[in-house]
């Protein structure tokens, strides 16, 4: 464990949790109320000075997750299936790769009248209700009580449609590990994928996570969603900011207050492969969710068509028969 | 029954089996479009077929099919319950295949109740849903092809 990453708690005792929280102004120093309490993480961009720290942090904490792929890489069908193969790019780090769970993204823009850079530590954004987790045919992405979504590697096919669903495509994929492998290697599946589980084994222990630990400038902060939430507009107001994953995608775990506009930090940074966007986002879950509601009405709509059918049918066999008597009204 | 009536019947079971092979066949054609098979085997490079491998329509077409399933399904109990009841019986690949559709039912209701925002269910239970789902709808389209080859039906006549 590197120098900077001690083993602070951030689960505290009912007492300290509120020494705590009387103390949240002091970046990265949480309180959780319970293991189901939605955790959040702020981010004041304002502060990152783009050092990195927390990305080698992430890395040496969560390095042991990595992929260790077979090779070589069983031939797949059909042979456009593409081969994800990031072992000789392990070095990689100004993108999301399987082996680089966080980036730092760099803008350059116009901050009262100066040219500034703003670095913005990326990840994944723990949705509040994650499509890469709901949408897994096979159940490989959970979420946890605590807000955060993982993919559990052993489990997964790597059919790429929780990156897919995502609407930053941050999972990233690597061939030759995962479930496919004892499943049908050749015909379906392809890797496993991995992205930020939000140090789910540290935050289990009430540790904060790697990245949060280990940044200098204290640029996250983690702590029950509506207190985050709350000093992530406290934050936006005293710096006239702006404040992004409190909408997107129908709210994120993740909040990031910057003094720039989104729209201009989207306009500035790289975006593609393993480069999120930084624009607005729809509730993807909403469509599908909102016609739920005709599943519960539909059943009672086939029972009166067929209840009326049948009183339509006996009316008329009544009528037929001339035994129009008991249709007075 | 008078020969209106009668046939009025025949229209309606003509169309209800209508329904049930188109609302089966988007019911399928979405449900394994939640698997990403689709664009790898180039069902999505037959023109005018690109949108079966964006798994948000296929999403949407699924809770649709599900939903005209739902009603079909009601219509056709209740129907029965009414109608045919005191001279029909359930046939026992009826019964059989009434349970694969209630597992799908189940199953799919939970899944459905799952995609709200929260945490619903166990990781475990969640795995099972899906491996359930789609189990059901093997044993389904198995038992529904027998019934298909040896002429099997839902109901028959009660004798005496
Ligand atoms: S450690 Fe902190 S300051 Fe350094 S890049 Fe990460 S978030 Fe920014
Ligand atoms: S940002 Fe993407 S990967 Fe992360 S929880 Fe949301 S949908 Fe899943
Ligand atoms: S929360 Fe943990 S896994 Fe996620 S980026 Fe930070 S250090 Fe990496």
């Amino acid at each position: 464990m590197s120098k900077g990453l001690s083993r602070r708690s951030f689960l505290r005792g009912s007492m300290a949790a509120g020494a705590a929280i009387a103390a949240s102004t002091i970046p990265g120093v949480v309180s959780a109320r319970d293991d189901s309490t939605q955790l959040a993480t702020l981010l004041d961009i304002s502060k990152c000075i783009g050092c990195e720290a927390c990305v080698e942090a992430c890395e040496e904490v969560n390095g042991h997750k990595y992929p260790n792929p077979q090779k070589p890489f069983p031939k797949m069908f059909p042979p456009r299936v593409p081969v994800a193969d990031w072992t000789d790019k392990k070095d990689v780090t100004d993108r999301l790769t399987p082996y680089n769970w966080l980036y730092i993204q760099r803008a350059i823009v116009d901050v009262n009248g100066e040219e500034t850079e703003i670095n913005i530590p990326r990840r994944c954004m723990h949705c509040v209700n994650p499509p890469c987790v709901k949408l897994c045919p096979f159940g490989s992405a959970q979420q946890q009580d605590n807000g955060l979504s993982r993919i559990d590697p052993d489990i997964c096919m790597g059919g790429a449609k929780c990156k897919l669903v995502c609407p930053w495509k941050i999972p990233e994929r690597q061939t030759g590990v995962g479930m496919y492998l004892d499943v049908l290697p050749s015909l379906a599946g392809n890797g496993a994928f991995y992205k930020c589980d939000r140090c789910y084994e540290r935050v289990a222990q009430g540790e904060l996570p790697a990245c949060i630990e280990v940044c200098p400038e204290d640029v996250q902060t983690i702590g029950p969603r509506d207190e985050i939430l709350k000093e992530a507009h406290t934050l936006a107001k005293e710096m006239n900011g702006y404040i992004y994953g409190k909408e997107e995608n129908g709210g994120t775990n993740t909040f990031y207050v910057s003094p720039v506009p989104f729209d201009k930090l989207n306009a500035s940074v790289d975006i593609g492969p393993g480069m999120p966007h930084l624009k607005p986002v729809k509730d993807t879950m909403a469509d599908a969710n909102n016609i739920a509601a005709a599943m519960v009405i539909a059943p009672l709509a086939g029972v009166a068509a067929a209840a009326g059918k049948f009183y339509k049918l006996t009316r008329t066999e009544d009528v037929s028969k001339g035994g129009t008597q008991n249709d007075k009204k | 029954m008078t020969k209106n009536s009668s046939h009025a019947s025949r229209i309606g079971q003509k169309s209800a089996k209508w329904i049930y092979g188109l609302t089966m066949f988007f019911l399928v054609l979405s449900g394994f479009g939640q698997m990403p098979l689709y664009k790898r085997y180039y069902i999505a490079d037959i023109p005018g077929l690109k949108w079966v491998s964006d798994f948000y329509i296929t999403h949407y077409l699924h809770y649709l099919a599900a939903i005209v399933f739902l009603g079909f399904i009601s219509y056709k109990i209740t129907d029965y319950l009414l109608a045919f009841r005191k001279t029909h019986l359930i046939t026992l690949s009826g019964y059989i295949r009434g349970v694969w559709i209630t597992g799908i039912v189940f199953s799919g209701a939970c899944l459905v109740i799952n995609n709200f925002t929260g945490k619903w269910f166990s990781d475990s239970f969640i795995i099972f849903l899906d491996l359930a789902h789609t189990g059901f709808v093997m044993l389904l389209f198995i038992t529904a092809v027998y019934c298909k080859i040896s002429k099997k039906k839902w109901i028959m006549a009660r004798v005496g």
